[in-house]
């Protein structure tokens, strides 16, 4: 192996501090988050407690953040489920031209670019003018499919370029309907793309704020429930909130990719036999 | 049974869920947007009528013109940062690791906070950039100033570096996914002529980059320019954007005020995004 050259040291040591700088606030707050009783927003540390973690069960210290985690984490599915469906079927749409697809297109892309509080405001406008109420599951799920289809189309579209049609072509040689040639051999094949989807899915609606500031009705989500406590919250108690929240998207993204890894070496286990047999 | 032979029969049932979700949530909502922006409104309700008062107002007023250049600022000094770090991340990761499964492992570390939520991820600079933050304790135990900074947080500073921080990632991407596909044999070939690191940088893999940077150009413009909370809360409220122009409208129920300055922010980020895209086929680099 050659000898790393000094530009090598200087980029590793730029994105060591990038780390620094992604990463070391949320560090910081995690800390903090153990803040002694009497202590403040920042350091010095006065003593190490629990104390602002409990204070999260208490609900006159923090209002309703468990019922706002649950309707979080019941749109974050909602939204999952939906968003890899969907995607799946335009992603299959889309390997033909068919009539519109190009302005279709273009209305993916018009979805990823524009201002979210457009959306917001345009979604709680026609409700109010329908006379129906806004609520998450409604109106806020609709508006977060805006932010998080665009991800899961452009994923499924970039999977469907690199697609060898020639296993599609032997399915359907050896006497495959179109259906069984997508849920026996399509669908396992894009598989660990499709987990991506729903980690996009789940993650960005179990975090979106702006599309569903107006269109989440009298029951707020997590993220809106975090930011009206940064207004009247001076405590470590918000640390807490942001460490636990943090530490459960961790888990989460871990879980995804553990999947993927898992799927990936189960197929190499299991992978082709072919020119085994010979 | 005939009829589903036919593409553009299965192109649109297949088409179906997707564009009913883009037309009720995205179309329509633009379409209101536009239709109230002429409506009037009093204290107490928005009555529809035909007018450009809205428009007159938004146009007449120092203050439209004043915030809309503080959100063109905000985008430039933010894209300018997100580039030069991004890029030199992803060249990093491209070109420098050679371990595939470190290579993985290290973007991996890039995308995550993407994942996370970005309210906390701004709420985290506060014991940053405080008052007596670490910031400003390091600053006075080096003895590099006598009196705290103020302007450390709740000024334009903080505001671009919660920027930065939210939005560097969106560079990363898709120029580390252009770099990853240039051929590397016209690297060697380029060392092969006797160019420098910095010639190979400069005259082959900046210029093959170009995708990529104008598709995290687009990301991180469109994002910054339609902000108003990461605006809001790293200015503590002191500080306007275009975005935060219209939450202001919209908290004081003004709809169809609010709608108009929506119609202007769309119509400059279209024109922005229509220049942009001048220089880059989306389709072509899926």
């Amino acid at each position: 192996m050659e000898k790393r050259s000094t530009g090598f040291w200087l980029l590793t040591a730029f994105f060591a501090l990038f780390m620094l700088f992604l990463y070391g606030p949320t560090i910081t707050i995690g800390i903090l988050s153990f803040q002694g009783e009497g202590g403040g927003l920042t350091f010095p540390m006065r003593g190490v407690s629990l104390h602002w973690f409990r204070d999260l069960f208490q609900e006159q210290a923090v209002g309703d953040i468990w019922g706002a985690f649950r309707r979080s984490f019941a749109l974050g599915l909602m939204v999952m489920v939906t968003t890899v469906v969907v995607s799946v079927m335009g992603g299959l749409a889309f390997r033909k031209r068919f009539a519109g697809s190009g302005l279709l297109f273009y209305l993916i892309i018009a979805s990823l670019v524009i201002p979210s509080i457009l959306i917001s405001l345009g979604v709680g406008l026609i409700f109010n003018q329908f006379g129906m109420t806004v609520h998450w599951s409604t109106s806020g799920f609709g508006s977060q499919l805006t932010w998080t289809l665009p991800f899961g189309l452009l994923i499924m579209f970039a999977v469907f370029n690199r697609f060898d049609k020639s296993f599609e072509e032997a399915a359907r040689d050896q006497g495959a309907s179109a259906w069984q040639t997508i849920a026996h051999v399509v669908l396992p094949i894009i598989a660990p793309s499709l987990i991506g989807v729903g980690l996009f899915g789940f993650t960005l609606s179990y975090d979106e704020f702006a599309r569903t500031l107006l269109t989440a009705g009298s029951y707020n989500t997590l993220p809106l429930e975090i930011y009206g406590m940064t207004t009247n919250v001076t405590t470590p108690v918000i640390y807490a909130l942001g460490t636990l929240t943090t530490i459960f998207s961790f888990l989460i993204i871990g879980t995804f990719i553990l999947t993927v890894w898992i799927m990936g070496k189960r197929r190499a286990r299991l992978g082709s036999d072919a020119g085994k047999g010979v | 049974m005939q009829i589903l032979k036919n593409r553009h029969v299965t192109g649109w049932l297949q088409a179906a869920p997707l564009t009913l979700i883009l037309l009720g949530f995205l179309v329509l909502p633009i379409i209101t947007i536009v239709i109230v922006s002429f409506w009037q409104a009093t204290e107490f309700s928005i009555i529809p009528a035909f007018s450009f008062e809205n428009y007159e107002f938004l146009f007449g007023s120092a203050v439209t013109w004043k915030v809309f250049m503080a959100t063109f600022r905000y985008a430039f000094i933010t894209w300018a940062f997100t580039l030069a770090i991004g890029f030199t991340v992803a060249y990093y990761l491209a070109f420098h690791i050679r371990s595939q499964p470190v290579q993985i492992a290290l973007f991996l570390l890039c995308t995550i906070p993407f994942w996370t939520s970005n309210i906390i991820r701004m709420i985290s600079w506060i014991p940053f950039l405080g008052r007596n933050g670490i910031a400003n304790q390091t600053l006075i135990s080096w003895g590099v100033v006598d009196q705290p900074v103020e302007w450390l947080l709740y000024s334009d500073f903080s505001v671009i570096l919660a920027f930065v921080h939210l939005y560097t990632l969106f560079m990363v991407v898709p120029i580390f996914n252009t770099m990853m596909r240039i051929d590397r044999s016209l690297i060697e070939a380029a060392y092969d002529n006797g160019a420098t690191a910095w010639q190979t940088l400069t005259h082959v893999i900046l210029p093959l980059c170009k995708p990529g940077i104008m598709i995290g150009t687009i990301f991180v413009v469109t994002l910054v320019m339609g902000d108003f909370i990461t605006v809001r809360f790293m200015s503590g409220s002191q500080r306007a954007n275009v975005g935060r122009l219209i939450s202001n409208d919209i908290a004081l129920l003004q709809y169809p005020s609010a709608a108009a300055t929506a119609v202007v922010l769309l119509c400059t980020v279209l024109i922005t995004i229509a220049i942009l895209l001048r220089f880059v086929d989306i389709r072509k680099e899926l």
